[in-house]
């Protein structure tokens, strides 16, 4: 319960501003919580004079921290392939393990995995665990989330980290559910901290705040990672490792839901994750024929077209193409937005992009404080300048 | 067929500011509303049982305040609300909820169909509906963004996954999470706003649906928040100036050295 020392508070009314949920109103000099409060900590954080605190009630009985050890990636395989995600958790994992002294390993379920396993140690592990079985050739969350928690009940990882992709943000849940470990979802940052704990980075609130998150007292720390974030290991191909074939007998693999047919979404559509060159338009295009224009400039450039929500709302271009906190994450080398404003749900998506160049009416606008480059213009009058400037120059 | 549907009343992140100077959280004009994704599974709810008969019942944790969110669900087409709310449930992370929520869906009865939200707004986490549905041990697919069709014992869907969709048949009873894409929902009707103020939400504690205080709340959570702050402003930039010719041709030339 959050506690308000009052012979402390001097009513400033810091916690009142800081609080997201209403739940803090300054009475007479002194700061009083309400049923609102979440247990957030901001406006302990923000205590200027620490005269707020939080009372912790009967803790989690202790878990034996020092029995669990190792990281462990979980390699999405679908439709015969790797997810990109997984070799960017190997890359984060690898650095993780090293700086805790531990194995890092990989956990590979599917059918027909054919030389996968070789490929994960390549990118930086130094074990995979894989179960090859036809009860797993689809994913369904029941058999996927029985197998993965009975493995980390048997062996004990410390930190088990997954792709915030559709399927890892629908089993990985129930996973940490069946084995009682808190999960952190999205993160965009992972550290070890000085007791060894791992800190995990994520946006809240639609992304306008930040967040760590820590689980002092449970193992595992289970987080997903949200793709295009992490960077990575080059593959070494003669790098060494343990690969494991468990016996799929020991688990349950029975699901109650199955998977009739996949359906394949179009190339180009899939191409925008991976495209270098993004030609992003917003509200500002005012128009599907403003895509057009935008479709011109992307092929002048040979790049992938994008969207804020607000073009993909007012049903100007579909929904595969938005990016953003509710579309997709990109990081092209780069990213050029036409007419979008920048709010912090449109910025999370492609703010690690390399160079940001901003075309937009509005000075103010916020996209303007991520932009490498900013024009100050009306899109209409630049875009078709700029085709043919391009144009001219090939 | 007995539907459970879960709400969450948050805050309306579309509002919510983290000034970049004071790092403090502006709330000017933040109202709290109901889960933007909730909506639509309510909305889903209402038209299966309309569709197939059965009964809508609304359930949220959270403050009393709540409560109003509940009577909103009535209005648009929900049977009852059901609000668990008591102090101890503050602090609460994923972990803790579905064990809070799973309590309530067991003291009304389970259900044939529990719908929720693909994800909350306000934490974006994705991960109450697919904890909830392996606490009750119940069939589970996440992101459907159709139901073709509701058999006796099983029901026809289509889910959302990153590279296109699967078409599913999932055994009943399930819980799914549903994405935007699955149905517009409906505005309240003059006959739902009366129904919803007629409406008595019943209101049940952690007494009351037989929870464990220990796995309640911060007590039943093991992830904390270690620290919060305003997400960092990138660091070169540039703003191109002169006519709008000048523009273009310094444009053309950044971008012809990048490609």
């Amino acid at each position: 319960m959050l506690k308000i020392d009052e012979k402390l508070c001097i009513g400033c009314g810091v916690c009142e501003e800081n609080c997201a949920f209403g739940a803090i109103t300054v009475v007479d000099d002194l700061a009083r919580v309400n049923d609102k409060c979440t247990l957030c900590g901001n406006c302990v954080d923000n205590c200027e004079v620490g005269a707020l605190f939080i009372e912790e009630g009967e803790v989690v009985p202790k878990t034996d921290l020092a029995a669990y050890s190792g990281v462990w990636v979980y390699a999405e395989f679908r439709q015969g392939k790797i997810a990109p995600v997984v070799l960017e958790l190997l890359g984060a994992g690898r650095g993780l393990a090293d700086e805790r002294g531990v194995k890092l390993s990989a956990v590979l379920l599917g059918h027909n995995l054919g030389d996968s396993a070789r490929e994960l140690i390549a990118q930086g592990c130094d074990e995979v665990l894989q179960i090859d079985n036809p009860a797993l050739a689809d994913f369904t969350d029941e058999p996927y989330a029985n197998v993965l928690s009975t493995l980390i009940k048997q062996r004990r990882p410390e930190i088990v980290l997954a792709g915030a992709t559709a399927i890892g943000r629908s089993f990985i849940p129930q996973v940490a559910t069946v084995v009682g470990a808190g999960l952190t979802a999205d993160c965009t940052e992972l550290a070890i901290d000085e007791d060894g704990s791992l800190l995990q980075t994520r946006p809240a609130f639609g992304g306008n705040i930040m967040a760590t998150i820590v689980c002092p007292d449970t193992r595992p720390q289970m987080a997903t990672v949200r793709p295009m974030v992490m960077k990575a290991l080059p593959p070494d191909p003669h790098r060494r490792g343990v690969v494991e074939d468990l016996k799929a007998e020991q688990f349950n693999l029975t699901s109650r839901v199955r998977v009739l047919s996949s359906v394949i979404a179009e190339p180009d559509k899939i191409r925008l994750a991976e495209a270098d060159i993004v030609v992003a338009g917003g509200r500002g295009l005012e128009s599907a024929k403003g895509f057009a224009l935008l479709n011109e400039l992307a092929e002048v450039m040979g790049g992938s077209v994008a969207a804020s929500r607000a073009a993909v709302d007012a049903g100007w271009i579909d929904y595969p193409y938005q990016v953003g906190q509710t579309g997709k994450t990109v990081a092209p080398k780069l990213y050029i937005c036409c007419g979008i404003s920048g709010a912090i749900q449109h910025l999370v998506g492609m703010q690690s992009s390399e160079t940001i160049i901003a075309i937009n009416r509005d000075a103010a606008a916020p996209i303007f404080n991520v932009a490498t480059y900013g024009i100050v213009a009306d899109l209409f009058e630049i875009l078709p300048l700029l085709i043919d400037e391009l144009k001219g120059a090939k | 067929m007995k539907i459970i549907i879960c709400l969450k009343q948050v805050p309306d992140t579309r509002n919510v500011r983290l000034d970049p100077k004071t790092n403090t959280m502006s709330r000017e004009g933040v109202e709290s509303i109901m889960n933007p994704y909730d909506r639509h599974a309510l909305e889903e709810g209402v038209s299966l049982a309309a569709q197939y008969g059965g009964t809508v019942t609304a359930l949220s944790m959270g403050p009393p305040q709540a409560a109003e969110m509940l009577k909103e669900a009535i209005a648009c087409g929900a049977d009852q609300g059901v609000l668990i709310s008591d102090r101890a449930f503050a602090g609460a992370d994923t972990l803790a909820t579905t064990y809070t929520l799973a309590n309530a869906v067991l003291a009304l009865g389970a259900a044939d169909l529990i719908i929720c939200g693909k994800q909350a707004i306000d934490g974006d986490t994705a991960q109450v509906g697919p904890g909830l549905a392996r606490r009750l041990d119940l069939a589970y697919a996440s992101c459907i963004s159709k139901i073709h069709e509701v058999r006796n014992d099983c029901l026809l869907a289509r889910r959302m996954m990153d590279d296109g969709y699967d078409e599913l048949e999932i055994t009943l009873p399930a819980l799914l999470t549903v994405v935007r894409e699955i149905n517009e929902p409906r505005i309240p009707s003059l006959k739902g706003k009366m129904n919803a103020r007629k409406a008595v939400i019943k209101t049940f504690n952690a007494a009351d649906i037989g929870a464990d205080t220990a796995l309640l709340g911060l007590a039943g959570s093991p992830t904390r928040v270690a620290r919060v702050f305003a997400p960092e402003v990138r660091g070169e930039r540039a703003m191109l100036e002169g006519t709008v010719i000048e523009q273009v041709k310094e444009l053309a030339a950044k971008l012809e050295a990048i490609i």
